[in-house]
Formats: structure tokens, sequence, C-alpha cells
């Protein structure tokens, strides 16, 4: 086999492979964004003065988020994969992929989005409990809304470690853009085949920052 | 007039490093119902956690707070929510929810409220109608001005028909002019709505041009209240003084007097302007005892629709001409004489 791009072998490869980016991404980013959103939004409420605060439990998700997250992506595939098979009874393979996929990213977001509520104007909160707004209320139809620019930003920013987090994915069969550069490119020196996937890799994640700030700035009318 | 907020007895005290720090001492308050009631204080005197303990924002350590009829000391937050709704509040930064539009903001608490949606336009529309805002309904809060913002929030606290709203410096992030707009309103919500008006300020000025009745705040105590003309004409203490002193110089202080008796031989004596205006019948004849009057410092303006103010004369004279012009005037009203 020649060490260069060859269109007819690498290209059908090439599009499994975008495909199984693509679906990884999107679970992931469904799953572990609901989650991590979810997480966040604890976090922020339970914490000191804040809507629901309540001194054990946020200590509890503090302490969690705070060993999961430093966690390197490679080895908690390893660490989550006892969970993962008994989730799906097994742990190779796109889906089983998203398991691990899916927790870091929950992890990972919920630290953002706690970052991005707290910035929240108490004033604004205070102004929504005198009309007479429960906490939950509150929770449910103001805090997002108010930090969604940013929460928007944040979410960008993880939809972009998720791809480069599929790419380590490859080591679980999941497949996708980071195992085709290393199976096609790098573990048959062919460097065209690898800098296809870099060039595919860096377009997908140009669109997706554009994507991200076009919508924050919509939701920030700026 | 009935009773609409009554505080009795109330203290409250915050937990800061393991010490008690008392926020609220012993607060006694009665505010009778359709009226504008100012609590004045410097910054740190604990009035924002005193208007805040009406709507629950904040809870007593001891004492009780009946609103509307209702005791509400021992009311746990779920309980409060109901009471909230009848009770507007609007802030010093205004905290408009930035996500949603002017009608948004203003629909908020009628959707809290269980409003069905044709209902809630309605009465949207006829709030910012009342407060000049109609135009604006889809801008954003930072598309508008601060007097415009703050129009905005008092639409929100008005929007459930609330019989008592609290204002919390509510015009201290405005300048001078918006300011004067902002009080004109609240006056019309307590005239023509019957709102009762609960204001909390660190400015005289706002006293002043609106409340009916203050409490001044000293250190988490009350240490005076009464009518603002009241107030204004005796305060008893020294913050009350300092703050009349802040919007009023219509009797000299100490330095005036110095410079004013260096000039003048006569003797000095200060009378207070009153409703009747008599003052000038009186002057007009002191000739009658061999005395002569000049006007040295003083003003007189208006305050809650009477006459308020002061006028400090020089009275030359044989000493009995001038003790009796004096006893003439002590007849109509206060007189002091200034030491010599």
């Amino acid at each position: 086999m020649r060490n260069t791009w060859d269109g007819d072998v690498h290209l059908p490869l090439l599009i499994e492979a975008l495909g199984k980016t693509g679906y990884m991404v999107s679970l992931t980013l469904l799953i572990g964004g609901l989650l991590g959103l979810a997480l966040g939004l604890a976090l922020y409420a339970t914490r000191q003065g804040s809507l629901l605060p309540n001194r054990a439990v946020f200590a509890a998700l503090n302490v969690i988020v705070n060993i999961v997250r430093p966690i390197p992506f490679i080895i908690l595939i390893a660490a989550v994969q006892p969970l993962t098979v008994l989730l799906t009874g097994g742990y190779i393979g796109t889906e089983r992929a998203v398991i691990p996929l899916a927790i870091a990213t929950m992890f990972g977001f919920s630290r953002i989005v706690e970052q991005n509520l707290v910035t929240i104007e108490p004033g604004v909160i205070e102004a929504a409990r005198a009309s007479g707004a429960g906490p939950w209320r509150i929770l449910g139809t103001l805090v997002i809304p108010e930090a969604l620019g940013p929460l928007i930003l944040g979410f960008t920013f993880v939809f972009v470690a998720v791809i480069d987090m599929t790419a380590v994915a490859g080591i679980v069969g999941g497949g996708g853009l980071g195992n085709f550069a290393i199976s096609y490119g790098f573990q048959r020196y062919n460097t065209e085949v690898v800098w296809v996937a870099v060039i595919v890799i860096i377009v997908l994640v140009q669109l997706v920052q554009l994507l991200g700030n076009w919508l924050a700035r919509k939701a920030l009318r700026r | 007039m009935a009773a609409i907020v009554e505080l009795h007895g109330v203290t409250k005290q915050y937990r800061v490093d393991g010490k008690d720090v008392t926020a609220l001492d012993g607060i006694d308050i009665t505010v009778e119902r359709g009226e504008i009631f100012a609590i004045i204080g410097y910054s740190g005197a604990g009035k924002s956690t005193l208007v805040r303990l009406v709507n629950g924002l904040e809870r007593a350590t001891s004492g009780r707070i009946v609103v509307d009829g209702t005791d509400v000391s021992g009311f746990t937050e779920r309980q409060f929510l109901r009471v909230r709704t009848g009770i507007g509040m609007i802030f010093q930064r205004f905290n408009l929810f930035r996500s949603r539009t002017v009608a948004g903001n203003v629909a908020y608490p009628l959707r809290v409220a269980g409003w069905p949606k044709a209902k809630r336009d309605a009465r949207v529309a006829e709030l910012l109608d009342f407060v000049g805002l109609l135009d604006r309904a889809y801008s954003y809060p930072d598309q508008l001005s601060g007097g415009q913002q703050q129009r905005v929030g008092i639409a929100r606290a008005l929007a459930t028909n609330p019989s008592i709203v609290l204002a919390d410096e509510a015009t201290s992030a405005l300048d001078p002019e918006t300011t004067q707009d902002v009080l004109d309103l609240l006056r019309k919500v307590n005239r023509e709505l019957g709102v009762t008006v609960i204001v909390i300020t660190h400015e005289m000025e706002v006293v002043r041009s609106i409340a009916d009745r203050v409490a001044v705040l000293d250190s988490g105590r009350k240490i005076e209240e009464g009518s603002v003309y009241e107030v204004f004409a005796h305060p008893r203490t020294d913050t009350a003084k300092r703050f009349v002193s802040s919007v009023v110089h219509n009797e000299p202080d100490a330095g005036d007097l110095e410079r004013l008796q260096g000039r003048h031989e006569g003797r000095i004596v200060t009378a207070r302007v009153g409703e009747d205006g008599r003052l000038g019948t009186v002057l007009s004849d002191v000739a009658r005892h061999g005395v002569r009057f000049e006007i040295l410092f003083g003003g007189i303006g208006a305050l809650q629709q009477r006459a308020f103010g002061s006028l400090t004369l020089e009275l030359t004279g044989s000493d009995a001409g001038v003790d009796a012009v004096i006893a003439e005037l002590r007849a109509i009203t206060e007189v002091k004489e200034e030491n010599r």
C-alpha cells in the first residue's frame, strides 16, 4: 500500500468515520449535556445563600465533581468500564463509548454551568422572589435564560472538547475520525491520511465554534 | 386610618464569624393604609433589612410582624409566596430580567400568580400605559435609560394589584431630574391607585418630596418618627437634624451666627414661619415699640402643602421695646433668641 491519500480507499472510510464521530458527539452532548446542566444547576442551587441552600448536598456534589473531573479521559474509559458493562453488557463499540464520553462531558459541563450561573446578579433572583416565585420556578424559568449567552459559549467549548475526546474512543472500538487517523494514517506511516483527518476535524471545530458564537450573540443581543 | 403593616419589637441578628451582630433592635413601626411612609437612615442603619422583613425576603429573629391584618411572623417560605403576590418591590439597581422584554418583565409576576394569557396581556398593556412605556413593550432592559428601567420596575411591582409597594432606594442610582420623574410616578401610584408605599432612602430630599410620615433609623434603632412636617420642623435627634439640614438651610448655623453677630449690633432672633403667615403683620408694627428690624437670614418654602421656613431678624431698640416685640412674635410662632 502506498503511503499517500488514496480517494478510492480512504474516502469511504473517512465518511464512515465522520458519521461515527457525528453520532458519538451528538449522543454524548445530548446525554452528557443534559446531565451536566442538571448537575450544574444543583451545584448552583445548593450553595450557601442560593435558592435551595443545602450544605451537605453541595459539599457531596462538589467533592464528586472534583474527583471525576481531573481524571484523564483515557483512564476514565478504563475506570468506568465495569459500569459500561453493567449498563450495556459489554464495552466495545460506538454506542458503548458514549458512556465514558457522557460521564466526562457531564462533569466538565457541570462546572461551566455552575460558574456561569453564579454570575447572575443576586438582585435579579431577589426580584423574582419578591414577585412570589418559588425556588423551583426561578430555577426553571429564570436562571437559565438569564445566563443563556455564556451557557451557549460554555456548551460550545464542551462540544469541541468532546470531538477531541472521541478521538480517544477508538481504543474501545468507538471508531470515528481520531480512530481513522490513527489506524489508517499514523500506524501505517501514511502522513497524508493523518493530515486529511486533522483538516476535517479543524473544519468541524471551526463550524461548531462559529455556530456557538452566533447563537450566543443572538442570546446576548450584542 | 387602619394599619397595613405593623412591626412590634422586631429584632434581627446575623451571625458573622461566630459573633452575633444586631442589625435591627426592637423596632416598632406602624404604617397606615394609603400613606407614603419613608424610612431614612445612613447606609448600614438596617433599613434594607427592615423593609425585607415585610415581604419575608429576610426573617426577624424576634418580634411580631403583621401585614394586611395577617400575622406573618412565623410564616414559612411557602406561606410567604402568597403574601409576596400582594406586595410589589422596586430596587435601587432596578433588577430587571435582562433575558426578557419590557412586557416579559411586567408579565412575570402575573405568570407566577397564574393569570391566563389574555388577561395577562391586557394587564401588561395597561401597566405600560400607566408608566408611559407602551411603545417600549418589546425592547430589552439594556436598551432603556435608567429612568425608563425604573419605570419598568414600577410597572412590574404593580402587576398583581398589590396593596403595598416597597421601594428600596428606588432613586439612588438616578440623576436628579430622573429622580423627580420617578418620585412623581410613585406619588401617582399612591394617589391614583391607593397603594401604600414604603420608601427606604438615605436622601432627605426623597422624604421631603413624597413622604407623609417618616421614621429615622440609626444603628438598627428607630430614633425618631412622625409626620414629615413635624420631623422637619422639630428634629429631636442629631441624626434627624443632620438629615433635615442636608436639604433645608433656613436657620443660621454656628458659623453663620458668628458672622451675623460680628456685623450687627441689635439682638438677633429666629422666628419660624408657619402656615398662618402673620409674621409680617407683627413686624409691620414694631415701630410702635420704637424698634426697627432687619432680615438677616432665612428661607421659606412649602412642605406637605404647608408653608415651612424661618427668618432670622435683627431687632434694634430699647431692651424693653425689643422684649415687647419678641413677646408679640412668641404669641404667634416659635421664636429663638440667638445667644450673644
